[in-house]
């Protein structure tokens, strides 16, 4: 706290409606409320608000709203409250601006500034709920020769799948930054969808090993919860070479989220900052990056697709023709508004570029290169909705990794503040009083609502268009216009100007 | 019979449930008219257990004993149970001798705001009907309804 900073937020309260059943006190973590017997009346310090909307959301008289602070300072554009504020925060802390979530900057959104065709006349729209409406995909290399054997018949040589009913899945996040009902919540989820859901660098709890087969590992910098069972437990292995939210830098998880279990799953000390170094220290190069990838394929027998993850930076589409040829069989790449338990504040605001470019790019080069079929491709950073994984499947992704948008529907309600481990809605926290309040019965239940609606949505775009299957969408940039957009965008993005024929 | 449980791994000890129960049994239309009600009338009929900060909460309210005790020891005939098996008190037969909240081994008895006579959920039969309120608005499926 500094006093140099007025509250961003302040707590109105109507005093009408407000019985003080002090349930908002109970519910803040923050300790911003207080019953005062004195006054006879609730009381609240906004200064330590971090506006997470648990206390309005639980208001039975609806009592409660928190507005922005109206406080202002001399008005400048040149120099923003925020950038003002951080200076404060900096000149008392001398450390690290930390921020959580995704990049909250105004930066283009391109997915908003691109639309999506429909039939009218020379083809017909196809009715997804009278019609078969295939969106069932599967993730992982599929240009192997065909052989037969001697009698003739067909060798089936296929690297090993992902196969999922929906292009859509859980992204990484770790246990340990998110809470252990998150993680069963995700995998419950993940489990009667048939998707998958990602473990993060965080190892897998012991209790989540029945979800296995909904479960990709991963394996990142810091190995955090690696071990052989770990690795044959999962459907596929994911190396995390990057984070849309913070690239080239590693992880860092503070030490009050390592609990007992935490500490256990890690196999790492308890209480102790868990830091995940940048760079895999193995790792300088592309054959570097094929050890790594063979030495876990040869550790589970050729049975599991391997993901690479990569942030979406300038080289992208380089970096992803490196990856195809290391041998991985799916790539990920994730946009700079990819969220983020912890980030340094410059980082997450300033570096890497928007996926849709990035995917854009990574198709294209491919394509071009002829090796587009040796891998899939998962686009990741700010999915927002089922219209986003629409375009992102008609720029040239496989599948779509969803994070923020998963935790939104447990309840996260953006408030940015998962490095402070006092998340109230029991997701960002490892506080057992905490975790409590995300009922995992009712979590999966709200995921498994959201995927499906955004199927029956993905479905009824893509019946628009006339088409049938995800597979037909793929890639099928003619699909898409783009509106306000430059000609670098365009050219870029390749697609359309609206307006313009095919 | 349908009853009410708690499911104490998923109590947060918001006390929500109590402030809903007090509401069911106000007659108001509104809760936020509770505003006025004086801290000694406050007498929910389900209660929280662990204070602030327990490790552990777990709202208790009657459980309708098979074997209920405190119809056994009712002095005046006020409680009784119904064909279904959920105990129910009259109370016009009432007289407040509160033997019933000294004989309850779970605390779920207790005497109305007036202290003219005890009080005991009756599963929301006796005043909104339907759904009981406390399940109804527990925030995190921590109360259920349902037959064992």
């Amino acid at each position: 706290m500094d006093t140099f900073i007025p509250a961003e937020y302040e707590i109105q309260r109507n005093y009408d409606l407000c019985i003080s059943c002090r349930v908002c006190e109970r519910q803040c973590s923050n300790e911003v409320h207080k019953y005062d017997p004195d006054l006879k009346k609730m009381i609240a310090d906004t200064q330590k608000c971090v506006n997470c909307h648990r206390c309005v959301c639980l208001c039975p008289t609806h009592a409660l709203k928190v507005v922005k602070n109206q406080d202002t300072y001399r008005q400048n554009v040149n120099w923003s409250v925020q950038t003002m504020n951080e200076i404060y925060r900096q000149a008392n802390s001398g450390g690290v601006l930390l921020s959580s979530m995704g990049n909250p900057n105004d930066y283009p959104v391109y997915f908003n500034k691109i639309l999506v065709n429909a039939s009218q006349v020379t083809n017909p729209p196809i009715d997804p709920l009278r019609e078969p409406m295939e969106t069932v995909v599967y993730l992982g290399k599929k240009d192997v020769e065909l052989k037969r054997d001697i009698n003739g018949r067909l060798v089936d040589n296929l690297p090993p799948q992902l196969k999922l009913s929906v292009p859509i899945m859980f992204s990484a996040m770790s246990y340990g930054s998110i809470s252990y009902n998150a993680h069963e919540s995700l995998a419950r989820a993940a489990e009667e969808l048939g998707i998958y859901y990602n473990t993060g660098e965080g190892g897998l709890h012991k209790d989540f090993y029945k979800y296995s087969k909904n479960t990709i590992v991963q394996v990142a910098s810091g190995r955090f919860g690696v071990h052989a069972d770990y690795l044959a437990a999962a459907a596929a292995i994911e190396i995390k070479m990057g984070q849309g939210a913070k690239p080239g830098i590693g992880g860092h998880l503070p030490g009050m989220k390592i609990s007992d279990e935490v500490s256990e799953t890690r196999m790492i000390p308890k209480g102790i900052d868990a830091i995940s170094p940048a760079p895999h220290h193995d790792i300088y190069s592309i054959e570097d990056l094929r050890q790594l990838i063979y030495t876990l394929k040869e550790a589970t027998a050729y049975q599991k697709p391997v993901i690479v993850k990569v942030a979406a930076v300038h080289n992208v589409a380089a970096i992803a023709s490196g990856i195809a040829r290391s041998g991985a069989d799916i790539i990920a790449v994730d946009g700079f508004r990819g969220g983020t338990g912890a980030a340094p504040t410059r980082i997450r605001d300033n570096v890497g570029i928007p996926i849709e470019l990035a995917l854009a790019q990574v198709d294209e080069r491919l394509r071009q290169e002829g090796i587009r079929d040796s891998v899939s491709v998962i686009a990741a950073g700010s999915i927002h909705s089922a219209a986003d994984v629409v375009k992102a499947i008609a720029l040239g992704a496989d599948a779509c990794y969803i994070g923020t948008a998963a935790l939104l529907a447990l309840g996260c309600h953006l408030c940015r503040s998962c490095h402070t481990g006092k998340c109230n809605w029991g997701i960002a926290t490892q506080r057992p009083d905490l975790v409590k309040r995300l009922n995992p019965d009712i979590g999966y239940k709200r995921l498994v609502n959201l995927i499906t609606s955004w199927e029956h949505e993905i479905q009824e775009m893509m019946g628009g268009m006339g088409i049938n299957s995800i597979e037909a969408l793929k890639g099928n940039r003619l699909m898409l216009r783009g509106v306000g957009l430059n000609e670098t965008e365009l050219k870029i993005l390749g697609i359309h100007h609206a307006g313009e024929a095919m | 019979m349908k009853r009410i449980y708690v499911n104490e791994s998923r109590c947060i000890g918001c006390r929500l449930c109590e402030w809903e129960c007090v509401f069911a049994n106000s007659g108001l239309d509104a809760m936020f008219k509770l505003k006025d009600l004086a801290a000694e009338n406050f007498a929910p009929r389900i209660r929280v257990e662990g204070g602030e900060k327990a490790e552990l909460n777990f709202a208790v309210n009657c459980r309708h004993c098979e074997k209920a005790i405190c119809v056994q020891s009712c002095i005046a005939g006020a409680l009784s149970k119904t064909g279904e098996g959920m105990v129910v008190i009259d109370d016009k037969k009432c007289v407040g001798c509160f033997t019933c909240v000294l004989v309850c081994p779970f605390g779920a008895i207790m005497p109305r705001a007036d202290g003219k006579a005890a009080q005991k959920c009756m599963l929301c039969t006796d005043n909104i009907k339907g759904e009981p309120n406390c399940v109804k608005y527990c925030p995190n499926g921590a109360i259920v309804f349902e037959e064992r």
